[in-house]
């Protein structure tokens, strides 16, 4: 869809965004807002192709987030740390609760799972080069471990999903920790999608399934239901690696408070929280949009409820979806979480979405900034592609620097805000340092209101 | 751990009401490789304990005494487990290679996800026999129950007695040859022609499970591959 013409919609694609030419309209033309231009060309495309609109990216609609937290930095009440001088510590152990070999990362920050098959394999290369310079984790996905993949990333964290594309017991082994994945962000309850165009041969024999189908994974695991099964299973994978690695629970944010206790009680070393925000390279549109609930809520929900089963800093928590900058990861952490997981950002980092594409963008019907057609397989910057053409414009040792360069930036983003509260370990920022902005983040972080003692819904004031 | 024979003898007999189901597994582990040891092991008193010599990768053969509860045999290589006994879930889950076979019956997801190797069940397989099999072959001596080889990919299914309902949904690749009565078929998995190279390929697979039947009595079903891309016509069919 051009961003400049509303009115004819490519098939497949859902018009987003708004050039200034749009909003230049003439006086006392009044658009509806609840039919506003891009749901007129939503029920038009869905009317001329009777199928619902998928892509890839995250919620793209505003959401109550980490933007309307702010830091009460040091006063005559606090002492802060010196900015350049003082030592901010951002180290953070995962697995110490059974695993022999716990990972050790220098950043609170990873690289979330993200499928080869979804992305080229220079792309994966890539996540595991950028996390490998600055010490910390990268995670393979959907669609199995790839030996560039292994190759480029000193710590690896494999997943066990329901589709097992891939699933074996050598990378199992080689793998530095492993995370059940029973559910993310973007589509809690939904299966994995690539569809057919990216289905390459060397996709299709990981997957162990025919080319150029489309590719719909099961919703939920083949071998196990609910938390009593859950925590077999999670036995099973540490006898069959010997207890040495990490296991992980990964949950889309929904029912959080009650996951996070199941995957306690299931065993699990660390738990990954994913929040609506989380991105995904295809799903539904409605379920992107409808299903889940923020990630700044799941944050400290599951960061309360740890607190309450005195598990707190025992089993890690990781928490995604939506992680853009420093001041996110440092809010994230100062409402509990041990370490985020960034995705989206990650890839941006690569490359995806640069105005240098933006010519080929237009092409394709989108434009720079714009870009979520990630099932398609047509990305130019070259990332969410099975094309050997496209994949070729990555370079994956330039896009594993831009991903570590971003990682830094967030690491130092976060030790300022950490320093600027006083604190010597990016983990010792803590609610207290936190006000909310709105009245709907208030109660959902649990913090005041910022100039009043107020927090909706947990001190009797409401 | 409480080894009764020798180490260096043929077989070797652990006893799990003495032994703890981690020493045993890293005992087997420790094989992998062509290490030294035994080749041959004797399991006693598996009282239905869980992921009972899973993770295997050695060219060995492991008697199981009595029945076992989820995930044994759980992405084993090369070894070759024989219980003597009913198995819970996921017997023989993502099977590589080797061989697994259960004298009695199985609880759901028997062979899920395998990749390789064969499985034998002497007795009946509850449901979700082979789901999402990607390579492994299933023989089943009774019968399986409903949402068999659910997503199944590649590999074969040789069911003697009858399949339950939704045998087959959504399948890919993977073949299914069943002797007895079908309840019903999933999505988009309906029965074929049972050509020669299909009765030779039963054939094999009875034999090398020794199993005594008759190949040329099933009937095959497999993919109609009308699901394999998105069409809208078909959103009746989900």
């Amino acid at each position: 869809m051009s961003i400049e013409d509303n009115s004819g919609v490519r098939p497949g694609v859902r018009p987003r965004g708004m050039s200034d030419a749009d909003r230049e309209r003439p006086w006392g033309l009044r658009e509806s807002y609840l039919f506003d231009r891009n749901v007129i060309a939503e029920i038009q495309r869905a009317a001329r192709e009777g199928i619902y609109d998928i892509r890839g990216f995250g919620a793209k609609r505003r959401l109550p987030h980490f933007d309307d937290l702010l830091f009460l930095g040091a006063s005559v009440s606090r002492y802060p740390l010196e900015g350049y001088r003082e030592k901010c510590a951002t180290d953070v152990v995962l697995g110490t609760r059974f695993a022999k070999k716990p990972l050790e990362l220098k950043i609170p920050v990873t690289i979330a799972g993200m499928s080869f098959g979804a992305l080229s394999a220079p792309a994966k290369e890539a996540l595991g080069r950028g996390a490998t310079e600055v010490g910390t984790s990268t995670t393979t996905g959907d669609g199995g471990m790839t030996n560039e993949e292994r190759e480029h990333s000193k710590t690896l964290v494999y997943q066990l999903l329901p589709s097992r594309y891939g699933m074996n017991p050598d990378d199992l082994r080689r793998a530095d920790a492993i995370e059940v994945v029973v559910g993310q962000g973007a589509k809690p309850g939904g299966g994995g999608m690539l569809l057919g165009h990216k289905i390459s041969d060397r996709v299709a024999e990981m997957r162990s399934l025919p080319k150029g189908i489309d590719q719909r994974s099961a919703s939920r695991h083949p071998d196990w239901t609910g938390p009593d099964d859950l925590e077999i299973k999670i036995q099973e994978l540490r006898e069959i690696t010997d207890w040495e690695k990490p296991i992980f629970v990964k949950v889309g944010a929904t029912r959080t408070y009650y996951d996070v206790q199941l995957a306690v009680k299931a065993g699990a070393d660390v738990i990954v929280v994913d929040g609506m925000q989380g991105g995904t390279a295809a799903t539904q549109d409605v379920f992107i949009e409808h299903v889940g609930i923020p990630t700044l809520p799941a944050t400290r929900i599951a960061a309360d409820t740890l607190q309450e089963l005195g598990m707190h800093r025992k089993v890690q928590l990781i928490v995604s979806g939506g992680i853009r900058g420093g001041a996110d990861v440092a809010k994230a952490l100062a409402l509990g979480a041990d370490a985020v997981s960034i995705g989206t950002a990650a890839l941006i980092a690569m490359g995806d979405n640069s105005p240098e594409y933006e010519e080929q963008y237009r092409k394709i019907g989108s434009s720079a900034g714009f870009y979520d057609d990630y099932q398609a397989g047509r990305d130019p910057a070259g990332i969410s592609t099975q094309d050997d053409e496209l994949a070729a414009r990555f370079d994956p040792v330039v896009g594993g620097h831009k991903v570590a360069n971003y990682l830094r930036v967030l690491t130092l983003e976060a030790q300022t805000l950490a320093r600027a509260c006083g604190k010597s370990h990016v983990h010792n920022l803590e609610p207290e340092d936190l006000v909310a902005l709105t009245v709907e983040a208030a109660a959902m972080a649990k913090v005041p209101l910022a100039g009043t003692d107020w927090i909706p819904g947990s001190n009797g004031s409401l | 751990m409480a080894v009764v024979a020798s180490e260096t003898a043929e077989l070797e007999v652990v006893d799990l009401s003495t032994t703890s189901v981690r020493e045993l597994n890293q005992r087997l582990h420790h094989l992998a490789g062509g290490a030294p040891g035994p080749r041959g092991f004797r399991i006693l008193n598996p009282s239905g304990a869980h992921a009972l010599a899973c993770g295997l990768d050695a060219e060995i053969d492991v008697e199981i005494e009595g029945h076992v509860g989820y995930y044994c045999a759980g992405m084993n290589k090369l070894a070759t487990v024989r219980v003597h006994g009913n198995a819970s879930t996921g017997i023989a889950e993502n099977l590589m290679s080797g061989r697994v076979v259960v004298e009695g019956n199985v609880s759901q997801s028997a062979g899920a996800t395998g990749r390789g190797g064969l499985l034998v069940v002497r007795g009946d397989a509850s449901s979700r026999c082979g789901i999402s099999m990607k390579g492994i072959d299933i023989v089943v001596g009774g019968s399986v129950g409903h949402m068999s080889a659910f997503m199944a990919q590649t590999g074969c299914l040789v069911v003697c007695g009858d399949a339950g309902d939704a045998l087959g949904d959504s399948i890919y690749e993977a073949r299914l040859y069943i002797r007895g009565s079908v309840a019903g078929l999933g999505a988009d998995c309906i029965e074929k022609e049972m050509r020669e190279e299909h009765v030779t390929q039963v054939a094999g697979l009875l034999e090398a499970s020794g199993i005594d039947a008759d190949a040329s009595d099933f009937r095959r079903y497999g993919s109609a591959r009308q699901l394999y891309n998105f069409k809208i016509d078909n959103a009746g069919a989900y």
